[in-house]
This record gives structure tokens, sequence and C-alpha cells, in this order.
């Protein structure tokens, strides 16, 4: 497949070794604009370092990266003016309240304090944080901070969003209300990679999966269109199949060290 | 190959920024605990050990270390900044690294880092000017030309103080820092006594020290005088500035960029 050359994000032959171990062992994937791509696998399959690798934060031994049209490394800085991302760990200020958070990482974009001011209230509400905007971090819960993390990811209004497993440590409502906003923000138009290790909501949320494993691509697809390929009849004559089946099929059933 | 030189913006002005609005939730206590220690000193020193002691050049021991201890104090605050409050930033609460996530590249969190220690030590060594001042051991005028070589002095010790961060592991490496290099840096500079009563060759290691320019340059001004080799000591506190501060971000980048 030739990928667009105006795509949000063009990954080439990417690839990138610790000490002499492969992370990733030659990934080549693009993103279609205004689509969500899930990039699934087990632990330590290189997601996260792909995604770094992406956003110009880790130095590929090879490969090419366009992120924005921009080239990545060279111009990282630039395509990340565009992008919000949420890491994978969280990295709030402990030294701030929730507000104070989104008005400092604005500041980060070069943004006038009068702008961000002026999107505080919709990003607090994006996250379900409205009554915490005085809250400082410490008095915040794990899965609070984690929703502050999106909203702060926001503070620019990017046009791509890269998330590291966004709803990790949140109630299922809190995830209900996250997915619904990234929904929304998909309707604007915007184009959205995520990493996840929830399946359902790998099957909810994204158009088109990719699932790797020590470092390559195993498998790519839509999640019915995958599904359907991997489990013509269910495994299961109680219930229909999903993706999680596919996952374990496709990934083994032993455990990742 | 030599290391590509660090590339800044003014995004650095952003992580300054930051740290300053942290800094101001506390300015008074911060300040107030920046002057204290060196206050200790200069009046526990400077009054007891002073009337058992000739005037040097002329001068009351207490006004000769006084002029030291805004060197000394200058130093220390920068580097306590870019060390202990540095590697807390950098390490324990991942702020570079969320920084990294925007716009902003390391080397300018880097010179943002640097700048804000330096800004923080000027102002911990212009308290104990202005204190110095008032109590009548700063001859005059001439002595605000002291407040840009407090800056210079400033910037060079938080390069230095980035360069250990860069590379530390945790909070313990910095004692080894303190105690093989600062400490022995305040002794050997003529912060406590002139660096003519040291032996001759130890007096030669002393003028490849920064402090050293430092003292050269601030105490002759405090005491309304021209330094002797003005030139020598801005040009060695300059090239130690910039030199540094290109090591500390080479040293980053491996610590971060891999
Ligand atoms: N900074 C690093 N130094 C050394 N090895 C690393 C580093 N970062 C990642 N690795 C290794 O690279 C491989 C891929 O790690 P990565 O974090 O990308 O996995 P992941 O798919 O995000 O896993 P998880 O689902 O657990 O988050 C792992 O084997 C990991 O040990
Ligand atoms: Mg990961």
């Amino acid at each position: 497949m030739e990928a667009d050359p105006n795509a949000p994000l063009i990954v080439e032959q990417l690839v990138k070794t610790y000490e002499g171990k492969p992370a990733v062992a030659g990934l080549s994937f693009a993103l279609r604009r205004g689509e969500c791509l899930g990039l699934l696998g087990p632990n330590g399959a290189g997601k996260t370092t792909t995604l770094r690798c992406c956003l110009g934060l880790a130095r590929p031994d090879s490969g090419t990266i366009r992120l924005l049209g921009e080239p990545v490394p060279e111009r990282g800085r630039e395509a990340r003016a565009r992008t919000g991302v949420v890491p994978q760990f969280d990295n709030l200020d402990p030294d701030f309240t929730a507000a104070e958070n989104l008005l400092v990482y604005g500041r980060y974009f070069g943004l006038p304090a009068a702008t961000i001011h002026a999107r505080i209230p919709a990003l607090l509400d994006f996250a379900g944080l409205s009554s915490r905007e005085k809250s400082s971090i410490r008095a915040l819960s794990g899965g609070m901070k984690r929703r502050l993390m999106l909203a702060r990811a926001l503070v620019n209004d990017p046009e791509l969003l890269v998330l590291d497993e966004p709803t990790t440590g949140l109630d299922p409502q809190a995830r209900r209300l996250i997915w619904d906003g990234l929904r929304k923000l998909l309707a604007e138009g915007k184009t959205i990679l995520l990493t996840t290790h929830y399946m359902d909501e790998a099957e909810h949320l994204c158009d088109r999966l990719v699932i790797v494993d020590s470092g390559r691509i195993i498998e790519e697809g839509s999640p019915r269109a995958l599904i359907d390929a991997h489990f013509p009849v269910s495994p299961s004559a109680l219930r229909p199949a999903n993706l999680e089946d596919v996952f374990l099929k496709l990934t083994g059933h032993e455990l990742r060290d | 190959m030599i290391p590509a030189f660090p590339v800044l913006s003014l995004r650095a002005l952003a992580v300054w920024r930051r740290n300053f609005l942290v800094w101001r939730k506390l300015a008074l206590p911060a300040l107030l605990g920046n002057l204290a220690d060196p206050m200790i000193y200069l009046f526990g020193l400077g009054y007891g050990l002073g009337a058992l002691l000739p005037e040097i050049g002329g001068a009351p021991y207490i006004a000769f270390l006084a002029a030291g201890t805004v060197c000394a104090s200058t130093m220390n605050t920068a580097s306590f900044e870019t060390l202990y409050s540095g590697f807390s930033r950098m390490h324990v609460q991942r702020t570079w690294e969320a920084i990294m996530n925007a716009p902003v590249s390391l080397d300018d969190v880097l010179a943002g880092e640097c700048l804000w220690a330096a800004a923080k030590a000027s102002l911990s060594g212009a308290a104990i000017l202005a204190v110095i001042w008032a109590l009548g051991y700063v001859a005059g005028p001439l002595a605000l030309w002291a407040l840009p070589a407090i800056f210079l002095t400033g910037l060079c010790f938080a390069a230095l103080g980035l360069i250990i961060t860069a590379i530390s592991p945790s909070y313990d490496f910095f004692m080894y820092y303190f105690t093989l290099f600062i400490t022995p840096m305040i002794l050997l500079c003529g912060v406590f006594f002139p660096v003519d009563q040291l032996p001759a060759a130890v007096q030669s290691i002393a003028t490849w020290l920064p402090l050293w320019h430092s003292v050269e340059l601030i105490r002759p001004l405090v005491f309304g005088e021209l330094p002797a080799n003005p030139l020598l000591n801005i040009g060695a506190l300059a090239a130690i500035t910039v030199i540094s501060f290109w090591i500390a971000v080479v040293l980053a980048r491996r610590r971060f960029l891999k």
C-alpha cells in the first residue's frame, strides 16, 4: 500500500534497538486523516517506543518518520506544536493546581495566557474535573490525574492526538466519558493514534488496528474485519467472537517477561 | 566528532517561568532561608574570628568576609537549585519529560533551568550585598557592577551543576560534588582568607577555579576598587559557563533521547 503523502503520520521501516535488542524491528504504517488507529500488542511489544520515536523523543536506529508533514526527529518540535500527547506514565506538575497545570502547559506551546484561560473550563469539563479547578495535583485520585493528562493534551487544540494507554486506571464511568469526548474530537476531524490493553476500548473506538509483537506488525485491519477473518465461527457457543479472542490467538497465551 | 552545540529558542523562557511560578508561591520563606545560612557564617566568623585578626588590605575582617560570602552564597544557591531541585524536576517528578511532550526541546529545558538557577542565585547574592551595604561594609556605587558579576557567577555554577544532574542516578551522588568540589573551592578561592596565605603550588591551582575568578571580580568592586584583571575573570567564567552547558546538554541527550 502506497502511503498518502499528506497523511498525518507516515512511519517507514522504523528500527530501534536497546542494548542490542530490537524494541522496534522494521515497523511501517500510516495514519489516515480523521481516523482512530489503535496500536495493540503485549507488554514489551514496542508500542511506547514506537510512539516516542514518532514524536521525536527517542532516536531511531533507522527508518523514516513524517509527523504532520515534518521530518522527525529533525523537526520534531514543529510537529509537536500541533500534536497532543498523553504519555504512558503521568507527569503532571505536582507543584501546581489542576488549572495551573493547564496554564503552564499551554505556555510551553507559546500560547498567550488569555487564550489558555479561555480554554480551561472546557478542558476541565472534557475530563469531568470542573469542580477540581483549584485542587492540588496531590489531592487528585489516580484516575482523576489520568483524566487531567488527557485535558492537558488538548490545550493546544491539536490536529493529532498520540495517546499511550489513555484510559488505564479509569473507572467505567470515566472511561465512557473519555470515549465520548474522543469520539467528538474525531467527529471534528481530528486524528487519533492510541495504544490500549482494553480490547473493548479498541473495538469501540478504533477504525483500524495494528497489532504488533516483538517490534513487528503481525496483523492489521478494522476490528470487525479482524474478528471475521480469524473467527468465522465463534470459539464459544455462548457468545460471539470478540477482539480479545483475536488478540490471544495472534499473540499466544504465554505471559511476556 | 564534536557533538552538536545546543540549539536554543525562546521556549526556554517558558521553562524559566514555570520555575518562577513555583518559587513565587513560597518566595519570602525561600529568600529568608537563602539569607539565613550565609548570614550566620558572616556574623559568627566575622565578629568572632574578626576580633582576633588584623585588618586585611586596610579593611576589617568582616568586610573581607562579606564580599567573599556574596560569591560563595551565589555559588551555593545555583548549585543547590540545579542539583537537588533540578534533579527532582528531571527525575522524580518527570517534569522535563512532560515539557518535552510539548514543542520544547531538551536543550531549551536545560537553558531554562540554567537561567532560572542563575536568577535565583543572583537574588541571594544581591540580597547579601544589600544587607552588607546597609551595614556599611560596601564602599560605594562601584559595587553595583558586582550585580552582573554575580549573575555570571550564578550562570557558571548553574551550568556546572547541570552536568552533575544529567549524570546522577540519585540524590546521594550530589554529596560527592559538594565535598570534593564546592567545599574545597570555598577554602581555596579566597572566601574566608586571602589566597596568598596558601602554599604557592596550591595558589596556582586556585587560579583555575571558577570561584576564584568570581571573588577576584566582586571583592574589589565591593571595596570600591576596580578588579585587577576583569577581562580574564569574565572570560574565564563565560568560557566555563559555555563549555559546561554544552557538556550538560550532551549528557542529558544521552540520558533522555536514547
Ligand atoms: N529506555 C529503555 N532502555 C532499555 N530498554 C528499553 C527502554 N525502553 C524500552 N525498552 C525495551 O524495549 C522493549 C519495548 O518496550 P516498550 O515500552 O516500547 O513496550 P510497550 O509495547 O509499550 O509495552 P507495555 O504494554 O508494557 O507498555 C521492551 O523490551 C523494553 O524492555
Ligand atoms: Mg508502553
